[in-house]
């Protein structure tokens, strides 16, 4: 997509972390939680982040979304070193490369299903004739057509979601983070939206779910476990991986 | 970001929020109705005491006794001097090229009596030519009669309030009143007028002008009014009169010219500061519309702190979102202005139908001012809350933490 790409890494490696470090200041306590982080991430892959509450996995969501910044370490997203990005310019990135799915939906109350799913296309100034085309395709592959002109509070939580997975999507994004995206959800409805992150992530998207939920992070290819800050655990489909990496 | 998807945006959230907005439209619709009605009831004031000075017309000269030196503020409407303006003086000018009309004034005040009815009177002595001048017309009788200026001759005509207070609906021409110690008989009353130049043209008596030298003892006229042929050739009788006044005062022109543009100018000058007074007054009520709009947008950035965050999640830069905060407050500030400029207009308008003689309306610059003042200060006190919306973290904004 971007110029930047190193001809040499692609298809190699989408995301690599190094030393990544990131520690805020509780009250006069630092607390870690991103402590030494190394990963890599290889383009179309289906990775669940678990770990217990404070073990640093939002942070590691948040650092890769764009949304924080590591205190140190680099990240080099597609071959970009985005720990020298600008705040623009990170804005940037996020609206052409990431898409968030959040466990409360984040969709905003006064506009409709369409609207919202429509939203990252008006904020990069697109065509509203262009941005029509783009929300109908989506609003048919996730089934949402009937509930477009809907708002939020007259969907379920099922449908939320859906929307948001929309939103999330709609440009085009390489790579999908999902914050407990079943976590508010009925059994039933959180089935139905794994498997529509599933689907997109066949047809080749990037997709990292951070869960509570264990049989959800089991779903995945890849799982990655973390306590207090570190990657303790890095299993590829069963397989125990080498745990150099995140211990280097 | 595009315009009309910015504008559309912004739409939206004023209509999802009607009772906030409307609160907002509100009170800056009051501050710029504040700044173009009050203007507006200025201009009228200030063209209704225009249009009184007006009535003197453009083409005559009013001469006062002392000479007044000071330049700029008011022209001497009163003049103290030790050297009079005399009749001979009077009928002097009246003969210099230009000149169609002389009117000489001495004005005093005496009580004036009639079958057991007394009442304090204005006293001009004058000429036949002051009508003309002043353009007075007579309801009943005649004017003053064209006369010698040192002709004393018994007779007055009275204005119409005069009339009412001594004779009420009883026929007053040919009747003889007494003034002071002098008796006159009454030749004209004066068609209704309303007041110029400071003087009620109702409740006045004028007589001829030898009379009032007898009646008040006093042989100094008190001014002049002399009129040129045309406006053009103002100046031009302006100088003569003071060359000629010069060689009769011994080479000192203890006079005073002035011309109705001088005062024009000057009374010009303190209503236009006094409307910028009240304009400044009515600015104050916009600037606690800007407060207002300031806690509101303080608001507004709280209550969406987490759309913020979404926002910015979805690829929103900083300067996004303060675009977006700015123009909301922008949006709702010329939304207010329209709405107060239609109100002041029916305001004005309902001024209009009820006080016929005076022209309200606001003139252009208090408009703008209006407007720009309501834009300026959206801007102004939406720039902080804007800004502090676009330095949020989005992580914490999209938890909901203002910080």
């Amino acid at each position: 997509m971007r110029a930047q790409l190193s001809p040499l890494r692609k298809q190699q490696t989408m995301i690599k972390l190094s030393q990544l470090c990131r520690t805020f200041m509780l009250g006069d306590q630092a607390v870690h939680a991103l402590n030494n982080i190394n990963l890599n991430i290889s383009p179309g892959d289906y990775i669940s982040v678990m770990g217990p509450s404070g073990s640093g996995k939002s942070t590691l969501l948040n650092v890769l979304g764009l949304l924080d910044v590591p205190d140190s370490g680099h990240y080099l997203l597609q071959g970009t070193d985005t720990t020298l990005l600008s705040e623009t310019e990170r804005a940037r990135y996020r609206r052409e490369h990431i898409g968030f799915v959040f466990q409360s939906y984040h969709l905003v109350p006064r506009l409709t299903a369409r609207e919202n799913i429509e939203l990252p296309l008006v904020l990069a100034g697109i065509a509203p004739h262009d941005r029509q085309k783009k929300v109908a395709a989506i609003l048919a592959q996730l089934g949402l057509t009937e509930r477009a002109g809907h708002l939020p509070n007259q969907l379920s939580g099922g449908q939320r979601q859906r929307v948001a997975i929309g939103r999330a999507i709609v440009m085009q994004p390489r790579l999908l983070l999902a914050d407990e995206p079943t976590g508010n959800l009925d059994t039933q409805s959180g089935l139905d939206v794994v498997a529509i992150l599933e689907q997109l992530n066949q047809q080749g998207i990037t997709l990292l779910v951070v869960t509570h939920d264990n049989a959800l992070g089991q779903r995945a290819r890849r799982r990655i476990r973390m306590v207090d800050g570190r990657i303790v655990a890095d299993e590829l489909a069963g397989i125990i991986a080498s745990e150099a990496d995140s211990h280097a | 970001m595009r315009s009309a998807d910015l504008l559309r945006f912004n739409l939206q959230l004023l209509l999802r929020h009607r009772f906030r907005s409307l609160m907002i439209l509100l009170a800056l619709a009051i501050g710029v109705a504040a700044v173009n009605l009050l203007t507006g009831l200025g201009e009228g004031a200030r063209a209704y005491v225009l249009n009184q000075f007006s009535l003197l017309g453009n083409k005559t000269l009013i001469m006062l006794p002392g000479k007044k030196e000071t330049s700029g503020g008011l022209p001497p409407l009163t003049g103290e001097s030790p050297r009079d303006i005399t009749l001979n003086d009077a009928t002097a000018i009246s003969r210099l090229p230009g000149v169609t009309a002389v009117a000489p004034l001495l004005v005093g005040i005496a009580e004036v009596r009639f079958a057991g009815r007394q009442r304090e009177v204005v006293i001009a002595g004058t000429s036949s030519d002051y009508f003309s001048i002043r353009q007075l017309n007579v309801q009943q009788g005649q004017p003053l009669p064209a006369m010698a200026l040192d002709t004393a001759s018994p007779v007055a005509v009275i204005g119409s309030t005069v009339k009412r207070e001594l004779f009420g609906n009883a026929p007053a021409l040919g009747q003889w009143l007494k003034a002071g110690d002098r008796r006159f008989r009454i030749i004209g009353i004066l068609s209704s007028k309303g007041q110029a130049m400071g003087m009620d043209m109702n409740d006045l008596m004028l007589i001829p002008v030898a009379s009032a030298q007898v009646l008040f003892n006093q042989p100094g006229l008190f001014r002049l009014l002399i009129e040129s042929n045309n406006s053009d050739s103002l100046p031009a009788v302006k100088q003569r009169v003071e060359l000629l006044m010069q060689r009769r005062q011994n080479g000192v022109a203890d006079i005073t010219l002035i011309s109705q543009d001088a005062i024009l100018s000057a009374f010009g000058n303190i209503l236009t500061t006094l409307n910028l007074a009240i304009s400044g007054i009515a600015a104050i009520s916009l600037l606690v519309a800007g407060i207002l709009i300031m806690n509101v947008t303080l608001i507004s950035v709280s209550q969406r702190t987490a759309e913020i965050g979404l926002l910015k999640a979805i690829g929103a830069a900083d300067s996004d979102i303060q675009t977006l905060f700015l123009s909301e407050a922008l949006l709702m500030a010329l939304l207010g202005a329209i709405a107060g400029m239609l109100l002041s207009e029916l305001g004005l308008l309902a001024m209009r139908l009820r006080f016929s003689d005076l022209a309200f309306h606001t003139p252009w610059w208090a408009r703008l001012l209006a407007l720009s003042i309501a834009l300026a200060t959206s801007l102004l006190f939406a720039w902080g809350p804007a800004r502090r919306a676009a330095r949020m973290s989005p992580i914490s904004a999209l938890q909901g933490k203002v910080n």
